[in-house]
């Protein structure tokens, strides 16, 4: 399969929606925006397309909590249906309000007998905040990672904190290679950069018993200060893989990132610096090669 | 039937973010609290919802659990909130156990009837979880410790709620209710005019809220005189409506005796005969290459951007209701405009957003307030907010904007809301068919916002809070999107002739104007409303938010609402534009209106107003600071011109608006190496295949018109030109819009010196060959109150004239940015200083009077926009930077700041003339240089150009440019004239001056440890 389809869902209030499109297309994928209803009311629409993603916004105005009326919709009309499409092979991303919403529906991270066991709150700043922010991708399964170590992209929200219910459920996301992106220093910084490579190739710095560590981090609560951590998040925890890998949801926004002059000081950079944001699509795609 | 009411608590520690917000308000000192100790004062917040519906309790606890609550950082309570009658017993101050000092329980809920998108929102929700309930609302809840009863009732007034849209329990929720509808008996109204004398007239229009003058009232009286019969009263509404100052802008677009130093000039039509008639000529001159495509005629002005889209851009005032409400009063002005761009041809796409504002100081004492006025710091938080919630939810970014702090926007805050928008030349024309159907689409009519025309109209007093809160309306987003997403497929498909936006008189606006060529019969029955009980009048003239009227022919009716339906957006057809000529009302088979469009659109009665202006007289430059030069000390005045209101970063303000969403962002508001400095205007690209750019900028000086409007209108379009050209724009294809802002203009003088600035836009825009395509006003921004002596005390803003700017650029990759970019590279003065520091930011800093204010010359100016840009598009500059507030130095001072460098500068090589100078002002010390560093002549700009271009720029630019200086990597700025060092200033303590002032958010830092400790407890 040389072009693989890709449904890039909308609800009242999604607002990424075009660009996000516009980049699955700018790297050979073909792309189509369907409202959120047409999938509601038949759910076997999934079956044309081999990959979904769930762009920005403010789906129903993130009216309640963030993501969480979109999210109730798709658990009780579609969630099976998403599983199966999963497990057939195929792939799901959501970014910013789509990341909030696959949380939110259980997708990324089951929901255990007694609920939910993680989300993803308020910033710790109490606001909306858009400014860019330095990444590094984990020791993960994540298809769309692959290849990927560093990244700088823009985040864009008000709710975007990682937050869990109790630490053994870090232990266990980071032990199944779930913690696909962190918030990092700068990748110019060697030292910070050598840190983390290290910390993951050594499994030398160890975090609760035997677990080797995800993006650097020796201590999901000792965190990076803001604005290099923008939201206060558990373990700088950026973006999440399910068990697959295949599922995929992170905060920032890699669709604002295709082209150079998208850079927030490209004009100090050189010409051929091209979008970071392009690898997460370019491996999404490459993944039906 | 139960009402249920779910509080949701925070459980994480240092979760309770929106208390940590109020306490650093409360602190902050600004509400000046009477309460003697601050120290035992903590307030706790929790979020709830009342849902009221066939619900047992298992049911509301399983939509608490698995909607409204979040339980890995929340948890909820469920009960029932009292009767109203039940329990004398005042239980809202009770001892607290805990601490032994007093609790107050305080309970803020919105108003019924307006507008609560998260409690639409949750019912929906709670709908598909296979519930019926009937309706809902929101509130927050706060536990207050340690404040008296006075105090309490302060934060409760002034921080926790606005009681125009909010209303305040203290102690337990007591509801019994939240169903609103009441029955509504029609009955018509008649106003007996035909008989009354003058005052009687003017009572009329008072009482009825009409804001019309003696005049206007008699020919309506003559109108129905002649008729024979009374007028009802949704005539008289229609009527006050379409000739209300906000809708028909009387006052500029009417007759007006023009006196000043050069004479008398009469106008027929002034803005016609000024602005209008300068896009006039120089559309006629440009010929077949003329790239206006609509102005003045639409809700936004249009132009051409390439071969296939034409841009749209309308900016819009939303002053009064930000005065009451900030945060509704700036959301809806986003709403608004917005609208205007889907209601400009058959529907453009809003691409961008647009935002100034102006406030009084933000740390103004509270003792310092005059009655009835909301804190600056309040109107400020609000409106961002607003700005925020609104431009962010509906997917818009917002790229471009200034803030402006004067004292005299104390009761009267300006805000400015634009978007730009981009649509196909082929719907950039509308035009209504007769017997087309009239349809209304997206939100429903509620009795928000009645008389919210007429009251813009009208001059603020300190009871405006009160009485006008009908006025003010808080906005939601997601319908709006909803309707964008639609309306946009509609157009695409040709399944409308027209559409226009709801705005200022609701759609007694709307359809009078689709319906003027060709008559319209409204059936008010049929417009969905949010609650029943409305009157046929309020249906008429409600000015709810989120709607727009459209024309479908009937053929297509069936199409249009199944689209609509398709994506849950509410459409139905509540008349047709029956050829007629007439406007007829009917409600449920009724007629209860019949008027004639004709009169209604041309019946006003021509006014002359009397305008006159005398320039103030020429002072030299004088205060305390000047009179010795060991005075002078230019560090400090860097230092603190930097950290002064209007040049101090607004990152705080920027870092909370998406600039980035749609993805077509070029050149950001946040430049250079830590996304920090100040770009001169943002750049995106309209088309995400293209890189074909578009440029928004702006310019505003309101202390220049404290010396002569005509120069502060010259300097502020100069100043628009030249933020776009910094950046990159083709000075050849700028189009600008104006905002007049004024006082009172029935008072000769203020209209005068409107008029003056009107002259100055007429020869800027030929000059410049710049059209305007676009515009509003806003008069009488006056706020009046009674002082503590009982006398009756007015502030009139300064004149105010925003104007906005459109640029283009062929390619954005040869955009420029305004830091430093390297160093060892050269920096070039471009553009001639002059002695103007009149009304400049060091008078301001320092408190002088007097000086000249700066002037345009548009021969020479014309001709460096025209070679800067060619320079640019060679690839010689690397940076470039307008100068404005505070001058040279302070320019030099952001580049560095942007840039993560310093530099070395002399300022040697700056040929200032101060020959024609009063020898009072010549001879003050240090003069020369003061001029050098801190005059704010216009047309100047900063370039930085690297080594191998140094020759051509000198070439290419002679006689223009000053050579200052290199970059350098010392990271210090480094000023000199000839052998003497001015200044050697740490580029750190620049930035950190700079970036302080406005910082209202910084209360983050270094809590990372302290959450990690509260939570391994």
């Amino acid at each position: 399969m040389s072009k693989p389809k890709v449904l890039v869902l909308r609800a009242p209030g999604t607002n990424c929606d075009e660009e996000t499109a516009f980049a699955f297309e700018l790297v050979g994928a073909s792309a189509e925006r369907v409202h959120v209803n047409r999938l509601l009311d038949n759910p076997r629409l999934l079956s044309d397309y081999q990959i979904v993603c769930i762009p920005g916004g403010f789906s129903y105005g993130d009216d309640i909590a963030a993501g969480r009326i979109l999210a109730n919709a798709i658990m009780a009309k579609v969630a099976d249906e998403l599983r199966a499409f999963r497990d057939a092979g195929n792939l799901i991303l959501g970014i910013c309000n789509g990341f909030q919403v696959l949380i939110k529906s259980g997708l990324l991270i089951e929901a255990s007998p007694n609920g939910f066991e993680a989300t993803l709150a308020w910033n710790r700043s109490g606001r909306f905040e858009d400014r860019w922010v330095h990444l590094s991708s984990g020791q993960s399964k994540c298809v769309f990672l692959q290849g990927v170590e560093s990244l700088y992209l823009p985040v864009a929200h008000a709710e975007g904190r990682f937050v869990v219910n109790d630490e053994n459920v870090f232990t266990r996301l980071s032990a199944n290679g779930q913690v696909a992106l962190c918030y990092s220093l700068a990748a110019a910084s060697a030292s910070a950069k050598q840190f983390a490579t290290a910390a993951v190739n050594s499994g030398a710095s160890n975090w609760g018993s035997e677990h080797a560590l995800p993006c650097g981090v020796s201590d999901p609560y000792e965190i990076l200060p803001f604005p290099h951590n923008p939201n206060g998040s558990m373990g700088n925890v950026a973006g999440l893989c399910d068990l697959t890998g295949r599922v995929f949801g992170l905060m920032p926004h890699p669709e604002r990132f295709m082209d150079r002059t998208q850079h927030p000081h490209w004009t100090r950079l050189k010409e051929d610096n091209v979008g970071d944001g392009r690898m997460i699509f370019e491996n999404a795609v490459r993944a039906f090669d | 039937m139960s009402l249920w009411q779910v509080t949701i608590f925070p459980q994480e520690a240092n979760g309770d973010l929106w208390a940590r917000q109020i306490e650093a308000s409360v602190r902050s000192g600004i509400l000046g609290l009477k309460t003697p100790a601050l120290q035992h004062f903590s307030i706790a917040s929790a979020r709830g919802f009342l849902v009221q519906g066939a619900l047992d309790e298992q049911e509301i606890e399983r939509i608490a659990t698995k909607l409204l609550c979040d339980s890995t950082v929340e948890t909820f309570t469920l009960t029932k909130p009292l009767h109203p009658a039940q329990g004398e017993v005042d239980n809202s101050r009770a001892a607290d156990e805990d601490s032994g000092s007093d609790v107050t329980l305080v309970t803020v809920l919105p108003r019924p009837g307006v507008t609560n998108p998260e409690a639409d929102s949750a019912l929906q929700a709670i709908r598909l979880m296979g519930y019926q309930p009937l309706a809902a609302r929101t509130f927050r809840q706060y536990r207050v410790r340690g404040l008296d009863e006075n105090d309490v009732h302060l934060l409760a007034t002034k921080v926790l709620a606005n009681e125009s849209v909010e209303q305040i329990e203290f102690g337990p929720i007591r509801l019994q209710q939240l169903t609103m509808d009441a029955d509504y008996r029609f009955q018509l109204t008649h106003i007996p005019l035909q008989n009354a004398d003058a005052e009687q007239l003017r009572t009329i229009s008072a009482r009825h809220q009409l804001s019309l003058n003696l005049e206007e009232m008699q020919t309506i009286q003559a109108y129905f005189q002649s008729l024979d019969r009374e007028p009802t009263d949704i005539e008289l509404e229609t009527i006050a409506q379409t000739w209300s100052e906000h809708c028909s802008h009387k006052t500029l677009a009417g007759k007006i005796e023009y006196r000043d130093e050069n004479g008398v000039r009469n106008f027929n039509n002034m803005l016609k005969e000024t602005i209008f008639a300068a896009t006039h000529s120089i559309r006629k001159q440009l010929g077949d290459s003329d790239w206006c495509v609509s102005v003045f005629a639409d809700n936004a002005g249009v132009i051409k951007f390439d071969d296939e889209i034409n841009l749209t851009f309308k900016v819009e005032t939303h002053n009064r209701p930000s005065a009451i409400e900030p945060y509704g009063g700036a959301s809806t002005g986003i709403g608004g405009v917005i609208r205007d761009t889907l209601g400009t041809g058959l529907g453009a796409r809003p691409l961008c957003n647009t935002d100034v504002f102006c406030f009084a100081d933000p740390n103004t004492p509270i003792s310092e307030l005059p009655p009835g006025v909301l804190h600056p710091r309040r109107v400020m938080q609000g409106v961002v907010s607003g700005v925020r919630d609104y431009g962010n939810r509906m997917g818009i970014p917002t790229v471009n904007g200034a803030v402006y702090f004067d004292q005299r926007y104390m009761g009267n805050p300006l805000v400015f809301c634009g978007n730009v928008g981009a649509i196909p030349h082929r719907h950039s024309f509308k035009q209504p068919q007769p017997n087309d159907l009239i349809v209304s689409i997206g939100g429903r009519t509620g009795r928000d916002g009645i008389h919210g025309a007429t009251f813009s109209s009208a001059e603020l007093t300190e009871a405006s809070e009160r009485v006008s809160s009908g006025a003010v309306q808080i906005g939601n987003p997601i319908v709006e999107k909803m309707v964008v997403d639609v309306v946009l497929q509609a157009r695409d498909l040709g399944l409308y002739n027209a559409i226009t936006d709801c705005g200022a008189g609701g759609f007694s606006s709307a359809v009078g104007e689709m319906g003027e060529a060709i008559g319209a019969e409204v059936w008010l029955e049929r417009a969905p409303l949010k609650y029943q009980g409305l009157s046929y009048t309020e249906i008429w003239i409600s000015e709810a938010q989120e709607r727009m009227v459209c024309s479908v022919p009937e053929s297509k009716w069936e199409a249009f609402h199944e689209l609509c339906e398709s994506e849950n957006v509410e459409a139905t057809v509540i008349g047709k534009f029956v050829p007629t000529g007439q406007l007829t009302l009917k409600y449920g088979g009724h007629e209860v209106g019949k008027l004639e469009m004709k009169f209604l659109h041309d019946g006003r009665p021509g006014t002359v107003r009397r305008a006159e202006y005398s320039p103030a007289p020429s002072e030299p430059l004088t205060g305390p600071h000047l009179t010795s030069g060991a005075n002078f000390d230019p560090r400090q005045d860097i230092v603190s011109l930097l950290g002064s209101l209007n040049i101090a970063s607004k990152h705080w303000i920027i870092r909370q608006y998406d600039h980035e969403v749609l993805g077509r962002s070029v050149i950001k508001p946040l430049v250079g190496v830590h996304n920090s400095g100040p770009s001169d205007a943002a750049v995106i690209r309209p088309r995400l295949d293209s890189r074909r750019g578009a440029v928004i900028a702006c310019g505003m000086n309101p202390r220049f018109g404290d010396f002569d409007t005509y120069h502060m209108a010259a300097s502020s379009i100069n100043e628009a030109i030249r933020n776009c050209v910094a950046v990159g724009a083709d000075p050849s294809r700028i189009a600008i819009l104006d905002n007049f802002c004024w006082g009172y203009t029935d008072r000769p003088s203020t209209l005068g010196s409107l008029v003056r600035a009107a002259l100055a836009c007429q020869d800027m825009a030929e000059a410049y060959e710049t059209p305007f395509i676009s515009g509003k006003d806003s008069l009488n921004n006056e706020f009046s109150f009674i002082n503590s002596t009982g006398q009756r005390q007015t502030i009139s803003i300064p004149p105010t004239l925003l104007i906005s700017a459109l640029g283009q650029i062929d390619d954005v990759a040869k955009c420029v940015t305004m830091d430093f970019k390297q160093a060892g590279n050269h920096l070039f003065l471009l553009g001639q200083t002059f002695p103007e520091l009149g009304g400049s930011h060091f008078s301001l800093i320092h408190g002088l009077q007097g000086g000249r204010v700066p002037q345009v010359d548009t021969t020479s100016s014309k001709q460096l926009f025209a070679d800067l840009h060619q320079a640019m598009l060679l690839g010689w500059i690397r940076a470039c930077h307008d100068l404005s507030e505070g001058g040279l130095a302070i320019s030099l001072a952001e580049m560095a700041i942007a840039g993560g460098l310093g530099c070395s500068v002399d300022l040697g090589a700056i040929s200032v003339d101060l020959s024609d100078l009063p020898t009072a002002e010549r001879s003050l010390d240090h003069y020369a240089t003061i001029v050098k560093l801190f005059s704010e002549s216009n047309s100047r700009f900063v370039i930085e150009v690297a080594n191998e271009h140094r020759e051509k720029i000198a070439e290419h630019f002679a006689g223009r440019l000053y050579e200052l200086g290199t970059v350098t990597d010392l990271k210090s700025l480094q000023l000199n004239d000839g052998p003497r060092c001015l200044v050697d200033v740490d580029v750190e303590t620049l930035r950190q001056a700079w970036l302080q002032p406005l910082d209202f958010g910084n209360e983050y830092a270094g809590e990372s440890r302290a959450d990690k400790e509260a939570n391994h407890e």
